[in-house]
């Protein structure tokens, strides 16, 4: 049996599954990173002293990466909107850049993980380290995860673009989704984790 | 197929949206970096983390409205993200209040 709404919209939510899913399952992944943050402010807000982040971790580095993630948003966005033009060709090149920026962005944190490992610094260190690993760790999964999906759009999934342009385009859009989620993520990470 | 399962359609449409694009790129980098440069201020911690969150609040809201097209999505997403939000708002508050009435903490 053929899963009904992929591409054409349903007429009472006026959205496709594929749409409705994605966003149900980001309202998830808001409530996984929230009890999360739930318990950074609990866990600092019950030391007796905690340190800056930008006294143990580095900023340079870090604000680096947040360029780099959104430059991959924007290039993630330019993908589906090459597919909305009908160039494909297009599609590949900026599909194919979100990619690289997010492998540039694991690169950089595997430079920053090491060092801190380095320094004898882990997560049972302390309170501090514990979860900005825990945090920035769940955070470098989702960048694998997303990329795994982008690379599975650009290269074999996009078979489909020749029988179904429109399926398609929704599904790399929905991909889009959870990137630009997890650009969202960091967005408040960085802050949260380094300068405050 | 119908002409309304892709929200554009027409090219002069997302030539605007790809500027639209270019803007809110534009405006995140330069919030990315007067976050950055605020930290190097000084502020009193209070002051401090309610800039940063300002700040972060406001990049993630551009994300969201334009590169997640939620500035024009339909309405049970909106219903969606409504009950999401409660619901992570009471997630965020739960610390506070096992905080302040010392209940589950003993300080």
């Amino acid at each position: 049996m053929e899963i009904p709404y992929t591409f054409e919209v349903r007429r009472d939510t006026g959205l496709t599954n594929g749409k409705i899913g994605l966003w149900l399952f980001l309202a998830s992944e808001v409530m996984l990173f929230g009890a999360l943050f739930a318990s950074y402010i609990l866990i600092r807000t019950g030391a007796p002293n905690w340190p800056r982040g930008d006294t143990i971790l580095n900023v340079p580095l870090a604000t680096f990466n947040t360029i780099v993630l959104i430059s991959s948003s924007v290039t993630m966005v330019m993908a589906w909107a090459s597919l909305v033009r009908g160039s494909f060709a297009t599609f590949r090149i900026y599909m194919g850049a979100t990619i690289l920026l997010g492998f540039v962005f694991l690169v950089v944190k595997y430079f920053e993980y090491s060092h801190k490992f380095h320094d004898g610094l882990y997560p049972s260190t302390n309170n501090f380290l514990a979860i900005y690993f825990t945090l920035t760790g769940l955070h470098m999964l989702h960048v694998a995860g997303g990329m795994a999906l982008n690379a599975w759009f650009w290269g074999p999934g996009a078979k489909l673009w020749k029988t179904n342009p429109v399926w398609f385009t929704n599904r790399v859009e929905h991909s889009g989704l959870f990137w630009h989620f997890v650009d969202l993520v960091w967005i408040f990470l960085f802050p949260t984790l380094y300068l405050l | 197929m119908t002409s309304d399962h892709i929200t554009v359609d027409h090219a002069a449409d997302i030539d605007r949206q790809v500027r639209v694009y270019v803007v809110v790129f534009v405006a995140l980098l330069a919030l990315t970096l007067v976050t950055v440069a605020v930290s190097y201020l000084d502020l009193p911690p209070a002051m401090a983390i309610a800039v940063a969150l300002l700040v972060a609040t406001v990049k993630g809201s551009l994300v969201a409205c334009y590169f997640m097209h939620l500035i024009s999505e339909k309405k049970l997403i909106y219903v969606v993200l409504v009950i999401t939000a409660i619901k992570f708002v009471a997630l965020l508050a739960l610390p506070a209040v096992t905080h302040s009435n010392g209940f589950w903490i003993d300080e």
